[in-house]
């Protein structure tokens, strides 16, 4: 069997300069050739690993046909953001992961295809047509990859769709979180542009639960609500001296860099201070952005702190590859005890404790046991907390009556979205904790159509009134 | 976007905006605010609402100059939009009847103070202010804050009105005389906070102070705006920005704030450059 194609990226000591994309993707020759490995399963495995159920091979079929477009179309039917997907799917956990070429070598690179199909088929201006225009209005909370697909989708069903924004632009976890150097913020913007053709209106600058209450959404005439709200509350240690200044968490320090385009301070207004050494907790996504961020920051020195091993990172594996070419450092088996500030309250070093793995524990990971006497120093003068996220409560604690869990998140029907008000539905971060883009547009198609559904319940209920 | 319906000067570097923004004041309690962005490549900033008109569906902004965004928005006149208007933040404060409230204002304090002070009154609570300023020109909101207090206390740096020096003055000696006083409100700049809370800890008064740390989101998702009460972390802009005073690390908050100071004025230096202020051309 030949080899799997590899990514074209930038030289690593090249782009920890700049904040373009890090990754080139592949050329056509490269994406026939990959698509020759599919063996085009008569029963696809992969199918099975991806959340939204891409028709896999029919669309790899399609390319090595020739036919981009048709393999856009193709994978259409059910993503509607490949060229996202493409980039930030953590394949070898999903599709790739059950792919039968890498039994004995190495799988598909299936996100690869996807995203080439994504790039290169034709851009055409054209939407599709919406046969039926619906009277019920229909509001979307969050513009996170769960409220855009959801939106979208109600949108082409024919609904009057309003999505609102707490943030100044629309996106999520896309605009502020993710940074460019791995998701441009240019497709970002292609695709919610598609999704403004197909006549939703987006109003940004709206905190659903301060702004507007979701009743009084219902008085101004709303027949049915998707909340996507995400998880964008940032956790804490709860050690000494997380509050010193300099101590960030990663949404704040993302947030800054990506949505507030500190990158380029003064021409944008909002500063972000990074220092010459700067550790970060954690090693999810979240973290490796974070660090890879401060990297092009130009800071000299960027520590990974974590306190299992290699192994349980959650992180998608490309960018813990990714982080390592940069010249991130990795410090395993380590966890933070306190952070040491200087006499203007600014951060000088980290004191950590040595770790050791002992059994597996409810997450299947082998917890991390501290070992007595082994604390270490870390001088710093940056710290980012990106040990994870939480549900915001502003839209919740507002919403007299939604079923909520006892860490904050809603309670939704895993099928339909479907909350406990008649009406409500909830998909993405804000049901499941924080996950990935796919999961979270799964659960805005599933909920789409299930308000399809309700809604013409309801109107049939009317009719034979 | 939101239009500047109306603008007014209070004193030097401190102006007075009415906004149009109607889903804001419908729902705007005392003690709430606002996070705004004038451009494109602009900052995100919170403000106080010091005033709302549910009717006219307007809220009333009182800005003072410090660096580069509060200049952007110091040259902007009725007709400009603002480009982003977020709103309302923060939880409201309380407003119950206690009995005597005193109303301690540092500077532009006085503007997130107002609504407050009138919210209390109209809940059946005496009004005493005591107001405080560099001079007599800076003091703001004198006649709005007056018409709801039954005292009036001044205190300028350098004497042009009422005692001299600090608006703690004052305070102490209306508390020294024997006067009840039920709960204290105090908002203005850190060290003037920290003091406020000084004094009442000794006699033992609730004490609310409004913080304003360094906010880029405000809504609980960037945390960038905690501070410690009572030694736990707390977030201003959504469990705040009123606290309990007497609990607050008023050291940490005044690092925090301090952290940018360097990137401001680099920010602030542009603007002057670019508004041709700067005088080297
Ligand atoms: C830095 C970072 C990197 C990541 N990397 C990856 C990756 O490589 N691959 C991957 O698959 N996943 C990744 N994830 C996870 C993924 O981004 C999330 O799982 C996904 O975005 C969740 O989508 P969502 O639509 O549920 O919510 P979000 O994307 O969080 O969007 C929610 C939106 O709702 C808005 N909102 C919240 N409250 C209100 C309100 N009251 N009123 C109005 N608007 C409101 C928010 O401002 C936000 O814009 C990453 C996450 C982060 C933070
Ligand atoms: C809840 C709250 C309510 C406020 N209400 C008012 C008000 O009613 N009127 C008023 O004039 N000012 C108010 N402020 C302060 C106002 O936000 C700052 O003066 C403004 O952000 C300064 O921006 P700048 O670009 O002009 O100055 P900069 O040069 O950027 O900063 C000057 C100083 O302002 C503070 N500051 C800077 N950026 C921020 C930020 N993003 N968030 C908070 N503080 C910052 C810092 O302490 C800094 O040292 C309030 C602040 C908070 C947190
Ligand atoms: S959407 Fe993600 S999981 Fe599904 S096929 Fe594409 S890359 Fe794989
Ligand atoms: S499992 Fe692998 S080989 Fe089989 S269809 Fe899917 S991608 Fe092709
Ligand atoms: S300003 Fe971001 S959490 Fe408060």
């Amino acid at each position: 069997m030949s080899k799997r194609v590899e990514a074209i990226k930038q030289d690593p000591q090249v782009r920890i300069r700049n904040f373009d994309e890090v990754s080139d993707g592949i050329t056509s020759e490269m994406a026939l050739a990959e698509a020759a490995r599919c063996l085009q399963c008569k029963k696809p495995a992969c199918v099975k690993g991806c959340p939204v159920e891409v028709p896999i091979p029919q669309f790899i079929q399609a390319l090595k046909d020739g036919q981009v477009d048709n393999a856009l179309a193709i994978i259409k039917e059910k993503n509607s953001l490949p060229a996202i997907c493409g980039r930030v799917c953590p394949q070898e956990n999903q599709c790739e992961k059950y792919c039968v070429v890498g039994r004995k070598g190495e799988p598909v690179a299936i996100g690869l295809l996807e995203r080439h199909v994504a790039d290169n088929a034709a851009k055409t201006d054209a939407i599709p047509e919406i046969p039926v225009k619906r009277r019920e209005k229909v509001a979307v909370i969050g513009s996170g990859p769960a409220g855009l697909t959801a939106a979208a989708d109600l949108a082409l069903l024919g609904y009057p769709v309003t999505v609102f924004e707490s943030l100044h632009e629309a996106g999520g976890v896309l605009r502020y979180g993710i940074p460019e150097f791995r998701l441009p913020k240019k497709i970002v913007d292609e695709e919610i542009n598609y999704i403004r053709r197909l006549g939703v209106d987006f109003q940004v600058n709206v905190a659903v639960g301060q702004t507007v209450t979701i009743d009084e959404l219902k008085e101004e005439g709303y027949q049915a609500v998707f909340i996507g709200t995400g998880a964008g509350l940032p956790y804490f240690l709860n050690i000494p001296g997380e509050s010193l200044a300099g101590v960030y968490s990663a949404n704040e320090f993302l947030t800054r860099v990506n949505l507030m385009k500190a990158y380029v301070f003064p021409k944008y207004d909002t500063p972000v201070r990074v220092g010459k050494r700067v550790c970060v907790f954690g090693a999810g996504n979240v973290a490796m952005d974070a660090a890879r961020t401060a990297l092009r920051l130009g800071a000299a020195e960027v520590n990974i702190v974590y306190r299992r091993s290699r192994e349980e990172m959650p992180a998608r594996a490309e960018e813990i590859e990714n982080a390592l070419e940069e010249g991130v450092n990795f410090i395993c088996l380590s966890s933070p005890l306190r952070i040491l500030g200087n006499e203007q309250g600014e951060v000088v070093g980290v004191v950590c404790q040595k770790m050791r793995l002992g059994e597996p524990d409810a997450s299947g990971r082998r917890s991390p046991i501290p070992i007595p006497d082994s604390e270490f120093q870390i001088d710093t003068d940056t710290v980012i907390v990106a040990i994870g996220q939480g549900p915001n409560p502003i839209l919740t604690r507002t919403t007299q009556g939604l079923t909520v869990t006892k860490h904050g998140y809603i309670v939704a029907d895993e099928n339909t979205g479907a909350t406990n008000i008649p009406g409500f539905y909830a998909g993405g971060d804000i049901v499941t904790g924080a996950a990935t883009v796919i999961a979270a547009m799964g659960a805005g198609k599933r909920a789409a159509a299930a308000i399809h559904e309700y809604l013409l319940s309801k109107s049939n209920a009317t009719v034979s009134q | 976007m939101a239009r500047i319906i109306e603008k007014k000067q209070l004193a030097n570097k401190i102006n007075l905006y009415v906004v149009e923004a109607p889903r804001i004041a419908r729902n705007a309690q005392p003690g709430q605010f606002i996070v705004l962005r004038l451009t494109e490549q602009g900052e995100r900033i919170p403000l106080t609402i010091a005033d709302y008109d549910r009717e006219r569906g307007a809220i009333t902004l009182v800005v003072q100059e410090v660096g580069k965004s509060t200049a952007q928005m110091a040259l902007m006149e009725p007709g400009d939009d603002i480009l982003d208007l977020l709103g309302p933040l923060g939880t409201p404060i309380e407003i119950k009847k206690v009995g005597r409230v005193a109303c301690v204002c540092g500077g532009l304090g006085a503007a997130p103070i107002y609504p407050k002070a009138k919210a209390l009154k109209e809940a059946g609570n005496e009004i005493v202010t005591f107001l405080g300023a560099q001079t007599e020109a800076m003091l703001i909101l004198r006649d709005e804050l007056s018409a709801v207090s039954s005292e009036m206390y001044y205190a300028t740096d350098d004497g042009s009105l009422g005692s001299k020096g600090f608006v703690t003055g004052p305070l102490q000696e209306y508390l020294a005389a024997g006067n009840q006083v039920d709960e204290v409100i105090a908002v203005g700049p850190v060290p003037m906070m920290r003091s406020v809370c000084n004094v009442t800890k000794e006699y033992g008064i609730p004490t609310i102070v409004s913080l304003n740390a360094v906010m880029v989101d405000g809504t609980g998702m960037c945390g960038g705006c905690r501070v410690t009460v009572g030694g736990e972390t707390k977030f201003t802009c959504t469990d705040g920005p009123a606290f309990d005073g007497h609990l607050v690390d008023f050291d940490e908050l005044s690092a925090r704030q301090r952290f940018y100071r360097k990137a401001e004025q680099v920010s602030m230096q542009e603007h002057v450059c670019r508004i041709g202020l700067g005088g080297n051309e």
